[in-house]
């Protein structure tokens, strides 16, 4: 191997670590304020990236429905569940809140399917389109059994995975799309070696939205909610945080992370109604490396990931995902080995 | 309530009767079972395979004045239901015939079942099995080494010497990769590689660049339907500028769509109904396929654009002319009939196809000759005769 050929694999695994992190910190993100390995992640991210497709070839894309359908669900479990506590006088909010908010986005997408819009719209409404997908889910799944042992919600999770798919082999069909690159920009570094600018713009979505992220944790009141619910889910109900809004948030966070990654992959690799959960498989990898608990930490795995896949697909291209998925073993046998202790006491409290 | 029970208890009834009154209209018909992926991975195959279907049914309806009966399954493009699909299609509905179905190895698991029942079974892709130890399949299919002889022949006549090969971790993979292994010495071109990747790979990048490394004259691709792509594009990415070289399992709009400005001048082998228009008025098979686009517009309202329909059609034509001459020996429907048919199928002779004249002969799975292949070129997104 030489120099310039090792080059092109670390740029490549770095474009690929940089999906996988923003994935990771959606996995992160969920899984430690509502305890919920969020399988469906992926989907969603390739929901966003088949809908942007879907505009390109001048179609409307079938997300739409599927949105306003989980919509009429969310609102309908809220009403039912208000009235069941005899809070009647609330339904109006709730209407606004399940019914009208995500229909916006739905208006949107279904204005900017018509001919002679430009791009830079049709990559907002398509990210905007996945993220009510989340919360609506969340609200109509997972709200309900939201004090369920991490096991059923993994399991309900990986139930909605499988919902999720069928409906996108439904709606797009079996055969993969990708779109046009947000950028033709190709950057030369001395001797002929080219980084394209989508990737430039991939690394750089992943380090601006990271850095967003930390200051979001560190310097507002949401983000401080969110940190003090993956701490402690009956401390911070105690000091009037509300977890069920809380996890509203995490989920919209993510689905809106899946939508941007959704849109940054679809023009360099294609994209199927299934890719997502590939994406949120190596994703996985990278919040285990952090422990599910750990934002830098995941961001090194992700990346680690990304750079590992990148030269095992060189050396062999057939074995590539076994030596990606192989990096769990030593690094479950590192965490079981140093953290032994903290995990039995860290048993939940909640229930 | 109880009265709502009565009308369902009733309408069933109706229903069963119904059912066995038609069953018994249609005994003395042919009955074709056809088993295909409506669903599932495979479904960008089952679904055109499936219209293709019914378009031959429009073409031909009855043979020698008897109606032929068509049921359709769906596999889900699952071997093991594919198996179950054919077992259903010969207990439960008395098919004299087998059709099916969109992956070699669905195939394969419904061929046994066949074999097993004594039904003969009509292949519409290239099946892998002892043509001795299985007398009741054969396949309309060019075999993977008649076309992959046709992409050799071409790199040797366009200078090639070393050629590099990227293809699937799977079946198809190997299957191209062997062919290439086989033809390639014999024209003096050494194959220099041997990358592989999987269906849902995001990046070839480090493949690609393994490949570009070693400096082939050509790179052949082992690939099919919109994962194919993925090296023509690497490869342009790359800045490759040898040639490349694809196979009959890329011949699908899909991939046309996904591989854009990369697959330009990309040469790969076809049955010539791809470009029926393009060839001269002498080729053989010219007719038929102008006959097919028009039936098959018809009866689905589009025009074909794969090469899968026509598989199906073909086998409705081997299927209509064996089973005419079968007729005069036994009565549809009985065991006798169907051997019968096998032996008319494996008798058959110079029947013309969209993708080939067929001659089957006891020994062979498969019935096409040289000319059931073409060398098509990708221009601007159209298939072009590059003769």
């Amino acid at each position: 191997m030489t120099w310039d050929v090792a080059l092109i694999l670390v740029t490549d695994g770095l474009a690929n670590g940089a999906v996988y992190l923003l994935a990771g910190l959606g996995l992160v993100l969920i899984f430690s304020v509502t305890r919920v390995v969020f399988v469906p992640f992926g989907d969603i991210a390739a929901f966003a990236a088949l809908s942007l497709a879907a505009f390109e070839t001048g179609r409307v894309p079938p997300t739409i429905g599927m949105v306003a359908v989980l919509a009429a669900l969310a609102l309908a479990t809220e009403i039912g569940s208000l009235l069941r506590r005899g809070e009647a006088s609330r339904i109006p909010k709730a209407v606004l809140m399940w019914g009208v908010l995500p229909a916006i986005p739905c208006l949107l997408a279904w204005l900017a399917a018509r001919p002679g819009v430009p791009v830079a719209v049709h990559i907002a409404v398509a990210v905007l389109l996945v993220v009510p997908i989340a919360p609506l889910l969340a609200r109509v799944v997972f709200q309900p059994i939201a004090d369920a042992s991490v096991l059923v919600l993994l399991i309900v999770s990986l139930a909605l995975h499988f919902l999720l798919s069928g409906l996108g082999l439904l709606f797009f069909g079996p055969e993969g799309s990708r779109t046009t690159p947000l950028t033709s920009a190709a950057f030369t570094l001395g001797d002929g070696f080219t980084v394209s600018g989508q990737v430039v713009l991939m690394v750089g979505a992943a380090i601006v939205l990271s850095g967003l992220f930390f200051l979001v944790f560190e310097r507002t009141v949401a983000g401080k909610a969110l940190r003090a619910t993956a701490v402690n889910r009956v401390g911070a109900r105690l000091v009037g945080i509300r977890p069920v809004r809380t996890a509203l948030l995490a989920y919209g966070c993510a689905s809106l992370l899946a939508g941007l990654i959704g849109v940054l992959i679809a023009p360099v690799t294609t994209m199927y109604y299934d890719s997502g959960f590939i994406i949120g498989l190596k994703a996985f990898v990278a919040a285990i490396i952090g422990g599910l608990v750990s934002y830098p930490m995941t961001a090194v795995g992700a990346l680690a990931v990304g750079v590992v896949e990148s030269f095992a697909s060189f050396w062999s291209g057939a074995l590539k995902d076994v030596i990606v998925f192989s990096l769990l073993i030593p690094v479950l046998m590192l965490r079981s080995f140093m953290a032994a202790h903290a995990e039995e006491e860290e048993d939940e409290v909640d229930q | 309530m109880k009265s709502l029970m009565q009308i369902l208890t009733r309408g069933a009834l109706a229903a069963a009767l119904t059912a066995c009154g038609v069953a018994s209209a249609f005994a003395a018909d042919l009955k074709v079972g056809l088993s295909v992926s409506l669903s599932g991975p495979n479904s960008s195959l089952g679904v055109p395979y499936a219209k293709g279907m019914q378009a031959a049914l429009a073409y031909k309806p009855e043979i020698n004045g008897r109606k032929v009966q068509l049921i359709v399954l769906d596999d889900g493009s699952d071997p093991t239901t594919a198996g179950r699909n054919a077992r259903k299609l010969i207990e439960e509905d008395k098919v004299d015939v087998l059709m099916g179905t969109s992956g070699v190895p669905a195939a394969i698991a419904m061929a046994q079942v066949g074999k097993e029942a004594k039904v003969p079974m009509i292949g519409l892709t290239p099946i892998l099995l002892d043509a001795n130890e299985n007398p009741w399949v054969m396949t309309v299919a060019q075999p993977t080494q008649l076309m992959i002889d046709a992409v050799v022949e071409r790199m040797k006549r366009n200078n090639v010497k070393t050629v590099g090969y990227i293809g699937f971790t799977d079946a198809w993979g190997d299957l191209v990769y062997n062919a290439l292994m086989k033809a390639a010495p014999e024209a003096g071109i050494k194959v220099v590689s041997n990358e592989r990747y999987a269906r849902a790979d995001a990046s070839v990048t480090g493949q690609v660049l393994k490949i570009v490394a070693l400096r082939p004259d050509a790179v052949m691709t082992g690939g099919a339907g919109t994962p194919g792509a993925l090296p023509f594009l690497a490869l342009q990415e790359r800045g490759y500028k040898g040639g490349v070289y694809g196979q009959h399992g890329l011949i699908n709009p899909d991939f046309v769509r996904v591989v854009g400005a990369s697959g330009q001048n990309a040469l790969m082998p076809t049955g010539p109904v791809i470009v029926a228009e393009q060839l001269p008025d002498s080729h053989p098979t010219k007719k038929i396929a102008t006959d097919f686009r028009a039936v098959f517009q018809k009866v689905n309202n589009a025009p074909t654009s794969d090469a899968f329909s026509a598989y199906s059609f073909d086998g409705w034509l081997v299927f209509a002319d064996a089973a005419s001459r079968a007729m005069k020996k036994a009565e549809p429907g009985t065991a006798e009939f169907r051997v019968a048919l096998r032996d008319a199928i494996f008798s058959t002779k110079e029947v013309v196809g969209t993708h080939g004249v067929y001659t089957f002969k006891p020994g062979s799975l498969y019935g096409v000759d040289e000319r059931a292949r073409v060398i098509v070129k990708l221009d601007n997104g159209q298939w072009k005769l590059a003769p």
